[in-house]
């Protein structure tokens, strides 16, 4: 497959203090690559660097390349690189306004839809999160006021209506009930068709449930990155294999 | 001597102090209300709203220091509003955390603590004297609007920091700019809060005397105002003229200006909380 992601001795810093070490990975295209590890491991630092989130963060520095296709990230404008590459948080953000709204938001500011399209955007868009059904005949209420699995699949519509690229989703389901989880797993899986998911999630369960591949972070280190089944029936790496079985952490 | 209160007891004499410091604060606020509102209430009446003064002040009407005041005022918040907001989204948005950010958070802080006649002293030297708009609305507005400035960037940063940071990331992450994020999601937000800030000052400057003693008022003007270099009777400054250098001047008039006055600033207070209850129903968080 190709590669969609190239990452290439990257290491990040928050006021000079050492997060991400030496990583080299790829991600490849169409795939979803979960990435499991303890607190710290400098997960969610990584997912932040990707659509480069941490710019906003005046203590962040970093060294080492990240390649979107050719173009490296951080030559590019970071707005556009983020309509490339979209995030989902941990807890969901849905903003202050109605639920089609919500969606419409992005495409209207960035002007990437003119009017006549934006009903079809928003219905593409919330089927694609398969939320469709759940809210079709309230698309004029707050977005507040949905549960926190529906806000979570919100969250993703949004994403899907600028239409980028890549995925990023950073532990999604931390907050979710088992079953708003299992949907929002459901969305993904049929996503993966259309996008490139990375997932980094605390829940290793989840990773070899939708993880086509797993990589194992820890201490801001890339311990191993596998097949999801290889990390999980036959893991090299004897640090991989503590994790995994819950002997530490 | 060992002596402690009894816990009961200790509860009840903090429960009595709270309530009655809760009724010094009330009591002499409704006295100053009921005892304008007695004297005053004779005098008020449409020609008293709508008439120029005769009689050297002794008799007829308070409009010249009404429109006055409300010249005043308005041209002072289209300066002050606009600019304080801006500077307010600036330091709280945009400005990096270092040495000279914290030292002009800090620097306009303390501005708002400074007397208001110093204000009208510097609006004397730079507007009426240096500039050279003379005693007039202009000079009036202008050193009002600078000495509303402080509280008004204090009250918006206050507005657009209550605005969750959350909503700023979910916007960026989707390739939203920083300004467009502002605009479309911070702004609306803080909106309420802003328009609170903003109502509360002018009633504020409204009342304030000593800033307009010196850059815009006059002991009389027998015409209109006109333009923005005109000089103009305010109330504020009407009302101390009346109460101290008119000799023989009818009491009901005195409070009756007074009245119109409190009744101005009172109504501005009530526009703001209604205002701030309207933006509070229609914000969905």
């Amino acid at each position: 497959m190709v590669d969609k992601i190239k990452v290439e001795n990257l290491n990040c810093f928050y006021s000079g203090k050492q997060v991400l070490k030496n990583l080299n990975l790829t991600v490849k295209k169409n795939e979803i690559l979960s990435i499991i590890g303890p607190s710290n491991s400098g997960k969610t630092s990584f997912l932040r660097t990707l659509n480069r989130m941490n710019d906003m963060n005046v203590s962040f520095s970093r060294k080492g390349d990240v390649f979107l296709d050719d173009d490296n990230i951080f030559e590019m404008n970071p707005e556009k690189l983020r309509t490339r590459i979209g995030m989902l948080f941990a807890m969901p953000i849905p903003l202050p306004m109605s639920i089609y709204d919500n969606i419409a938001y992005a495409p209207k500011v960035l002007g990437l839809k003119n009017k006549k399209n934006m009903d079809e955007v928003v219905e593409q868009s919330l089927r694609d999160a398969s939320l469709w059904d759940e809210v079709k005949d309230r698309l004029d209420s707050s977005a507040i006021k949905m549960s926190g699995g529906q806000q979570q699949r919100l969250c993703i519509a949004r994403i899907l209506a600028i239409e980028p690229e890549v995925i990023l989703f950073d532990e999604p389901c931390s907050g979710l009930d088992p079953i708003s989880t299992a949907k929002v797993e459901e969305a993904m899986l049929k996503l993966k068709e259309k996008y490139t998911i990375v997932l980094v999630t605390n829940n290793v369960k989840q990773a070899s449930r939708v993880g086509t591949r797993t990589a194992f972070f820890l201490m801001g280190e890339l311990i191993e990155i596998d097949k999801t089944q290889n990390i999980f029936l036959t893991p090299k790496n004897k640090l991989t294999e503590d994790y995994i079985t819950g002997r530490f952490g | 001597m060992n002596f402690k209160l009894s816990p009961k007891l200790s509860q009840k004499i903090a429960y009595t102090l709270l309530v009655i410091s809760t009724i010094i604060v009330i009591v002499p606020v409704l006295t100053v209300i009921i005892i304008i509102i007695k004297n005053g209430w004779s005098a008020l009446s449409w020609e008293f709203l709508t008439t120029m003064p005769k009689d050297g002040m002794r008799a007829g009407g308070i409009l010249p220091a009404i429109l006055g005041t409300l010249a005043i005022v308005s041209c002072a918040i289209c300066v002050t509003l606009p600019v304080g907001v801006c500077a307010a989204i600036y330091l709280n948005e945009y400005a990096k955390d270092n040495l000279l950010t914290r030292i002009i958070k800090l620097a306009i802080v303390n501005l708002a603590g400074v007397p208001s006649v110093v204000y009208g002293l510097f609006g004397l030297g730079i507007f009426v004297m240096l500039l050279g708009f003379g005693v007039s609305i202009l000079a009036g507005a202008l050193t009002l609007s600078i000495m509303e400035l402080p509280v008004i960037i204090t009250t918006a940063r206050g507005a657009l920091s209550s605005v969750p940071y959350s909503f700023r990331e979910a916007s960026w992450s989707l390739g939203v700019s920083k300004w467009q994020t502002i605009r479309r999601v911070v702004l609306p937000n803080a909106l309420p809060g802003i328009m609170t800030g903003a109502i509360l000052s002018i009633s504020r400057i409204s009342g304030e005397t000593a800033p307009i003693l010196f850059t815009a008022a006059a002991f009389y003007v027998p015409h209109l105002p006109k333009s923005m270099f005109d000089q103009v009777m305010a109330l504020p400054y009407h009302l101390y003229i009346i109460s101290t250098q008119i000799p023989n001047m009818p009491k009901n008039i005195i409070f009756g200006t007074a009245l119109v006055l409190l009744l101005m600033v009172l109504s501005m207070s009530l526009i703001a909380i209604v205002a701030r209850l309207y933006f509070r129903k229609i914000r969905k968080w």
